[in-house]
């Protein structure tokens, strides 16, 4: 705090300059919509692009509305959704590691090797500790080459991508195959909360939302900043008890197909949902988040505000690799096994996921969900066209269309608002 | 006349065989704003690094309202209240201006950002500059004018009571009525008492605003006058070598 600016001003709150949060809701709606129109439309044009896949889809096939699909796709989503998100780290930054999913080949492969019962037989906890470790090391190493050494994070990683692919051959063996022996694991994919679990879930989400927000209010209060109008809190509360809503009783209907009664909430979604809340919390409220933005908007003036440039990008090497595997996890446990060829594959679609989603490769702009809701588009395109009985050639073709499609909405919104495409 | 807040008393600069500063003296006054004036490749650069401590000076003495001090890295400039406000702005754009203010620097309270606190330390760090352009203090620095951009720059570097601003080129690339703005903001600092340090290439600005010219001429101090005291010729013939300055021509 500043003698000379406090001495100069007036404690009154009434003619601080606008802060974005003033103003009654009409205020707040039509600055919303000024934003959209001057480019920052965040994972707008991708939730948008969910709802008319959906409709689609649900038009053109009778098995896409239905309770089971609606399940299948969550858990078929959730390791594009985890790996997306563990990309935003790196993106944001305007890095790349398109070794993130034979870093977690390579994580799993160990876990596999280790846990095997016939094998080595460690206990699977430590051994999926084990693996997690490595995805931390794998990402130091990036994080080492990119940050310390100076080499772009394209050539380090994509190295990596093809030496791991080799390491993993090494660590299963040629052609080999683990399948995943702990229910524990698979449980993550293939099991379901409890009809009433996924209503704790839901209340769970919307005391979490409640309490922050409110808290939010009270600091800004006794900052004598103005906060949004109340009324958008509610609304906001009320539209997630909404969507929450239908989806979890939508999860929670009988979608067995024999004698036996599935039904609820994947496993597989609180630990999405957790990660989330925890990855957005620090990258919203936390030094090490708002550092990150800084570095990917300008690492130089980054630097010069002291921000340890270096160590920054190390960390969120790191975090990514560690998040990847949390991804790998997920695979296994709904392919149910680990071969040579592990995590060899998704990778450029977590990075189209993030781009679709809104996540700028030239860095600094994103958020986790605009990578989550990104790859939940990717996904109902693969799970609808698959229902359509469509060639898998045109899986591909299409998944490529809406990425370059997103790109271009992206880019004609910033030009429109006269924004350069490169500057952001 | 007052001590000094910064005194430089022969300062030498070298890289390498390269000499780029041979024994610079420089004053600067609180409250008073001290153009630094020299042609491209004159040391200016230099000198004001080695006052943000970015790149250390070899030799000679940098005192401080009268104590002697070291400035060996940019932490211990900023601990004495010198900020430099660089030519490219050094702001993030995908930012907002709170967030920029703030960078490396931010307000915390339970381990998590009091952004509260740091609105209002913005908007009135601001305010007390009579800045009325900015609409929101919660706008993306990508959305400002070059003008605006300046503004937050410099209302950054007065945020944490800054004693010495230095300021690289303020006005390059702006237009005119944005020019007029800058200068505006940089009178109202030394209005606050902060001592400004401009370096400027445009003598316009430099005689609209400043108290005090330095011309530095290849690494060398060549004259240190009131602007009252001399003229654009004159400091135009210093820049370039053509005239050399002494007490008694002043």
């Amino acid at each position: 705090m500043s003698a000379t600016i406090t001495s100069q001003t007036p404690e009154s709150g009434t003619d601080l300059i606008g802060s974005g949060q003033d103003g009654g809701v009409r205020d707040q709606v039509t600055a919303y919509i000024q934003r959209v129109r001057s480019g920052d439309m965040g994972s707008l044009p991708a939730v948008a692009g969910f709802i008319v896949l959906c409709v689609l889809f649900t038009t053109l096939s009778p098995f896409f509305l239905t309770e089971r699909n609606f399940a299948n796709l969550l858990t078929q989503a959730a390791t594009l959704v985890m790996l997306a998100m563990a990309l935003v780290f790196v993106i944001l930054l305007g890095e790349i590691d398109l070794s993130a999913g034979v870093t977690s080949g390579v994580a799993l492969s160990i876990f596999v090797v280790l846990s095997n019962p016939g094998g080595i037989a460690m206990n699977w906890i430590l051994a999926l500790l084990i693996s997690l470790a490595t995805g931390l090391a794998i990402g130091l190493f990036i994080g080492f080459f990119v940050a310390k050494v100076g080499i772009p994070s394209f050539v380090v990683t994509l190295g990596l991508f093809l030496g791991f692919q080799g390491l993993q051959l090494i660590i299963i063996g040629d052609g080999g195959l683990y399948r995943i022996q702990q229910p524990q694991i698979l449980a993550i994919q293939n099991s379901n909360l409890p009809t009433w679990g996924g209503w704790v879930m839901l209340g769970v989400i919307l005391a979490i939302a409640l309490t922050t927000a409110l808290l939010d209010r009270r600091r800004r209060a006794r900052a004598g900043v103005p906060s949004r109008a109340i009324v958008l809190l509610w609304i906001r509360l009320a539209a997630i008890a909404l969507i929450g809503g239908v989806v979890i009783a939508l999860l929670n209907q009988n979608r067995g197909t024999g004698f036996l009664a599935v039904s609820g909430v994947p496993i597989v979604v609180p630990i999405t949902l957790v990660i989330l809340w925890m990855g957005t919390f620090v990258l919203d409220r936390t030094k090490f988040g708002r550092y990150i933005y800084a570095v990917g908007g300008n690492a130089e003036a980054a630097r010069r505000a002291g921000i340890k440039v270096i160590g920054i990008k190390w960390a969120a090497f790191a975090v990514c690799s560690t998040l990847a595997v949390v991804s790998g996890i997920f695979s296994a446990s709904k392919v149910g096994s680990v071969d040579a060829a592990f995590g060899r594959d998704i990778v450029l679609s977590g990075v189209a996921a993030a781009v679709v989603g809104g996540v700028s490769l030239f860095g600094g702009r994103g958020r986790l969900i605009n990578a989550a809701i990104g790859a939940l588009v990717i996904a109902v395109i693969t799970n609808g066209l698959g229902l359509l009985n469509l060639p898998g050639g045109v899986n591909f073709l299409v998944t490529g269309g809406v990425l370059i499609l997103a790109a271009t909405v992206d880019a004609v919104s910033r030009v429109r608002a006269g924004g350069s495409i490169m500057r952001r | 006349m007052d001590t000094p807040i910064i005194e430089l008393t022969d300062v030498v600069k070298s890289f390498g065989p390269v000499s780029v500063l041979k024994g610079v003296s420089l004053k600067i006054y609180a409250g008073k704003i001290t153009a630094l004036v020299g042609d491209n490749g004159a040391g200016k650069s230099t000198l004001i690094k080695g006052l943000a401590g970015v790149q250390p000076y070899d030799e000679g003495e940098v005192r401080f309202d009268g104590e002697l001090v070291a400035l060996h890295n940019p932490r211990e400039a900023s601990r004495l209240g010198i900020e430099v406000v660089y030519q490219d702005l050094a702001l993030c754009d995908n930012l907002d201006i709170v967030q920029n203010m703030f960078l490396g620097r931010e307000e915390m309270e339970h381990g998590t950002f009091d952004e509260g606190r740091m609105e209002r330390e913005a908007s009135e760090t601001l305010r007390s500059l009579s800045v009325r352009t900015v609409k929101s203090v919660r706008q993306k620095v990508s959305s400002l004018s070059g003008g605006q951009r300046q503004t937050v720059a410099i209302a950054r570097s007065v945020l944490k009571s800054a004693t010495v601003v230095i300021l690289d080129e303020p006005t390059a690339a702006l237009g005119v009525a944005q020019t007029e703005q800058v200068l505006a903001l940089v009178q109202r600092l030394a209005e606050r008492g902060v001592a400004v340090l401009m370096i400027s290439h445009n003598l316009v600005d430099v005689f609209q605003v400043a108290d005090y010219i330095n011309v530095l001429y290849l690494g060398q101090m060549v004259a240190s006058i009131e602007t009252a005291k001399t003229t654009s010729d004159d400091v135009v013939g210093y820049i370039t070598g053509s005239k050399t300055y002494s007490e008694t021509s002043a």
